[in-house]
């Protein structure tokens, strides 16, 4: 203990008064530890607004010749012309869109049921495993999401869904589903995303339902409401921006998506009615277009592409972050 | 009504059950040591195996918890340690922005970034952009796992003399560690499974090469190759490859969960 | 302001009818004998310790402490009581300067640990905690060290090399002696230091604290989290305790106050009423708040 600055200590007496220059020593301050401490957690916080700015900055560089080349033009545009030089990301921009909004149409109900199912009706028995299989869903990597997609979603598709579709309940007259059906198609993409995005609509829709207030279900229930009832007229109201912000936060993912997507979309820069015939989403655009590109003006084509999808995402994102967040600041206020 | 709400249940949990039937189905016959030990094969030859993929995966995800871990838990102590600050919600926010950045957009970035000026594909590019999609995972997690641990404990160890930076990362963060593993650990299980980011960065390479600074091989990378070629026996080496994927996958997402579940009640009291 | 009571412990003796009948009330259950207390005051000139001088703590604008003047005497135990929110605990926080690492807080004033001002220019927090030891109303252990480690953890960070193994086991082996718990520990030191009891954890705590053998050791409240048997055990061990070092208690029982303090202090709404020797205080305080507080009048 020859180390230690502070007196002996004889039990029974009192501890004889140092020398106040040991003492005014010890207590020196000496905070270098903490500065560096505090420096370095400030530099890694730092590194992610600069590895965004430095992104964005990247990506604008790259893309920037396209953009002047095309301006508004680039997005209007449905040209995708390779050999010509002429690029418009309507076609991708299109695909985009309505692969993802296949994949909410049928994802949403699915995902709320299920987030409703869990939170609500579920055996607490069956709340565990039912949870963990849906959370599963967003542990698959893309690529065996492409790989099911082809060897088995697309037959599956291609019968009997399609047939089933068009000739058993007539909607072939309507042309979304007219036209022939190879394979590769929106219908498909939009399917697969709706499975990928599942687990995130349903892991958000639950915790904004489990944060209503325990106080109005009882109020309605209070009021002779049934189970259902009380769900209906008092958790769902509370819990509509949340779910909302789900809903838009598995959209997010769905836009972004790429390799499962790219594997059964068909990838061909056509806008088409139906969504039997293939398409391009515009990451699945890059995919598969970026390694060939050997002009610059199509390599910057590309990375105009992911900018548009860089700040389409960010948008969503943003709004879905929005929404979650003015429900749980609501449900802790 | 309620009905409605088991058969979504039903229809949800159905797809995970229906796609990991097929793949062991399907990749289970071509699962032998040989897969895990030998190279592929050219075309036309049946057999082989993607040792290379298998290990080229595991050194990206190396690097990629090099770049990612440190940048993440730092920035994560960070944001814990100074909440409501404006710099810390910007970061926080900006960190959500990260985490909704597609795949494919990191991978052009990090090509135009390291493959472009470097002239060639390369490992060390493809863990960089795999290592920067990990920071958001990572850095909420710490924040989180950091908050659950009781302030209690900061004060005693401030009481007790330790500096701030002591407390924070003996005390603080040793607590929390299991938190962080966990969610380290669930950040790894997600990039493992990317491909976007690679395609053009790590590029894939049919032979043998551990050499960070060229082309490598990467399991996700291998899968797409052979599902999207025209040979039956790739496509069966491709379930293969989806079956071992998803079977490192699973491991670590599952062993996180159950870090998660077995040491928390004892570990922070 | 301060209103230091006259009245010196020694001439409590003998104590009127009057006086004890009242103590009776306040104080039912003394679980030392007012005549040792006599004898171990008489036998050592206090010095003071501990000294505040003019102390405000604010947290923001809001002074939760507002210009207390105190000294704490060598090898007493001082004990500050008051209602709920009245600072006392802010006070208490203020010796060892743990006030301001909560955001916003500040500190006024002085307060000198042997003639040292510890909020002087150039001086470290850090190294005041070194010397003014802490244990807080719920026990602290360190959940991810063993019971050795948790009672070595203060030793680690102190200034120059860390002591060897073998000191290091000495140390713990004396800390966890003088908190009572080494008999109750001594076969387990390598396992967890959350699987012990309660109150096992809280003389843990102060073992933790004693163990970088500090001048003076601050209680916030230690028995609050703990049952009667286990509250008994840390007021005894405070009890000897202070035959070694400087002692400041907040404590919201006054039983426990008068049961184990040499030197009361009451507050109230952020200002210190009155300090006195303690059975002074309960039988005879000087100020209307004090008696009302003491009397169960509020609070």
């Amino acid at each position: 203990m020859s180390t230690d600055a502070s007196p002996p200590l004889v039990p029974g007496q009192a501890a004889p008064p140092t020398e106040s220059g040991d003492l005014s020593r010890s207590i020196a301050s000496s905070g270098a530890g903490d500065r560096v401490y505090t420096g370095l957690t400030t530099f890694f916080a730092l590194c992610i607004p600069l590895l965004l700015a430095f992104l964005a900055l990247e990506i604008g560089r790259a893309a920037w010749p396209a953009f002047s080349r095309f301006g508004l033009g680039f997005i209007t545009s449905s040209e995708w012309n390779v050999p010509a030089g002429r690029f418009g990301a309507a076609p991708a921009i299109f695909g985009t869109i309505v692969s993802s909004v296949i994949a909410l149409v049928l994802a949403t109900p699915l995902a709320i049921g299920v987030a409703i199912f869990l939170s609500e009706f579920a055996p607490p028995w069956l709340q565990q495993p039912v949870a963990f299989l849906v959370d599963l869903l967003a542990a698959i990597p893309s690529v065996v999401y492409g790989l099911w997609g082809i060897f088995v979603l697309i037959p599956l598709l291609r019968d009997p869904v399609i047939p089933f579709l068009r000739d058993t309940l007539h909607l072939g007259a309507t042309p979304f589903f007219a036209g022939p059906a190879y394979g590769p198609s929106m219908l498909a993409a939009g399917v697969i995303l709706a499975i990928m995005s599942l687990p995130y609509i349903s892991a958000v829709s639950r915790e904004v339902l489990r944060a209503v207030p325990r106080s109005q279900r009882e109020a309605a229930l209070a009021l002779g409401a049934t189970r259902w009832e009380m769900i209906w007229d008092a958790v769902l109201p509370n819990a509509r921006s949340g779910i909302i912000g789900g809903v838009i936060l598995g959209l997010g993912r769905a836009l972004g998506e790429t390799m499962a997507v790219t594997m059964v979309i068909g990838n061909r820069a056509e806008i088409s009615a139906s969504l039997l015939a293939p398409g391009y989403t515009m990451a699945s655009l890059i995919a598969n277009e970026f390694s060939e590109a050997t002009s610059d003006l199509h390599l910057s084509a590309l990375m105009a592409v992911g900018g548009v999808l860089f700040v389409i995402t960010i948008v969503v994102n943003g709004i879905a972050r929005w929404l979650v967040w003015t429900v749980e600041r609501g449900a802790a206020g | 009504m309620v009905s409605l709400t088991y058969i979504a249940a039903a229809l949800a949990t159905l797809p995970l059950i229906f796609i990991l039937v097929h793949l062991v189905r399907a990749g289970a016959a071509s699962i032998n040591p040989a897969f895990f030990m030998q190279m592929p094969k050219p075309v036309g030859e049946s057999g082989g195996g993607m040792a290379n993929a298998i290990v080229g995966t595991l050194i990206l995800i190396s690097i990629a918890a090099t770049v990612g871990l440190p940048i993440g838990i730092g920035a994560g102590l960070y944001l814990a340690e100074h909440k409501g600050k404006r710099l810390a919600n910007t970061v926080r926010f900006l960190s959500d922005v990260l985490n909704g950045l597609p795949s494919i957009v990191m991978g052009i970035f990090a090509w135009q970034f390291l493959v472009r000026p470097a002239g060639h594909f390369s490992a060390l590019a493809g863990g960089i952009a795999l290592g920067v999609m990990m920071i958001p995972l990572v850095t909420r997690t710490t924040e989180e796992m950091i908050r659950i641990v009781p302030n209690s404990l900061r004060e005693a160890a401030l009481a007790l003399g330790y500096q701030r930076w002591r407390t924070s990362l003996s005390i603080i963060l040793r607590t929390a560690l299991p938190g962080i593993v966990t969610g380290a650990l669930v950040a790894v299980a997600r990039v493992a499974g990317e491909t976007a980011p690679l395609l053009f960065t790590a590029f894939g390479n049919q032979f043998w090469s551990a050499a960070i600074q060229r082309p490598i091989a990467a399991l996700p990378l291998q899968i797409f190759t052979y599902a999207i070629s025209p040979y039956d026996a790739w496509h069966s080496q491709a379930w293969a490859g989806a079956l071992v994927l998803i079977g490192i996958v699973l491991v670590i997402s599952i062993a996180a969960r159950l870090a998660t579940r077995s040491r928390f009640g004892s570990a922070v009291d | 302001m301060l209103n230091e009571s006259p009245v010196d412990s020694l001439s409590l003796q003998p104590e009127s009818v009057d006086d004890a009948a009242r103590r009776a009330t306040v104080v039912p259950r003394l679980l030392f004998q007012p005549a040792a207390r006599a004898t171990r005051a008489a036998e050592s000139v206090a010095t003071v310790c501990l000294a505040a001088q003019r102390l405000s703590a604010f947290f923001g604008d809001i002074a939760a402490v507002r210009d207390v003047d105190l000294s704490m005497e060598t090898c007493r135990v001082t004990a500050i009581i008051g209602p709920s929110g009245c600072g006392k605990s802010t006070l208490l926080r203020s010796f060892n300067r743990m006030h301001e690492t909560v955001s916003g807080a500040r500190v006024t004033g002085s307060v000198l640990l042997d003639g040292i001002p510890i909020y002087g220019d150039g001086t470290s927090a850090i190294a005041v905690r070194r010397h003014i030891g802490m244990v807080f109303q719920r026990p602290t252990p360190f959940p991810t060290m063993s019971i050795r480690d948790n009672v070595a953890a203060g030793l680690r960070v102190r200034e120059g090399k860390m002591p060897s193994r073998r000191d290091t086991d000495d140390i713990v082996e004396d800390a966890l002696q003088r908190a009572g718990l080494w008999a109750e520990v001594k076969d387990r030191l390598r396992t967890s230091a959350v699987a012990i009891s309660g109150g096992q954890q809280q003389r843990l705590c102060i073992a933790r604290a004693l163990a970088t053998k500090p001048r003076v050791l601050l209680l916030d409240e230690p028995t609050a989290s703990l049952d009667p048997a286990s509250t008994q055990k840390v007021e005894e061990l405070v009890y000897d305790l202070r035959s070694t070092m400087t002692i400041v208690m907040v404590t919201h029982n006054m039983q426990q106050a008068a049961r184990v303090s040499d030197r009361t202090a009451f507050m109230l709404n952020g200002s210190l009423i009155e300090v006195a020797p303690t059975n002074a205080l309960f039988t005879t305080p000087q100020d209307a708040r004090t008696e009302a507080y003491i009397t169960g009048r509020f609070g």
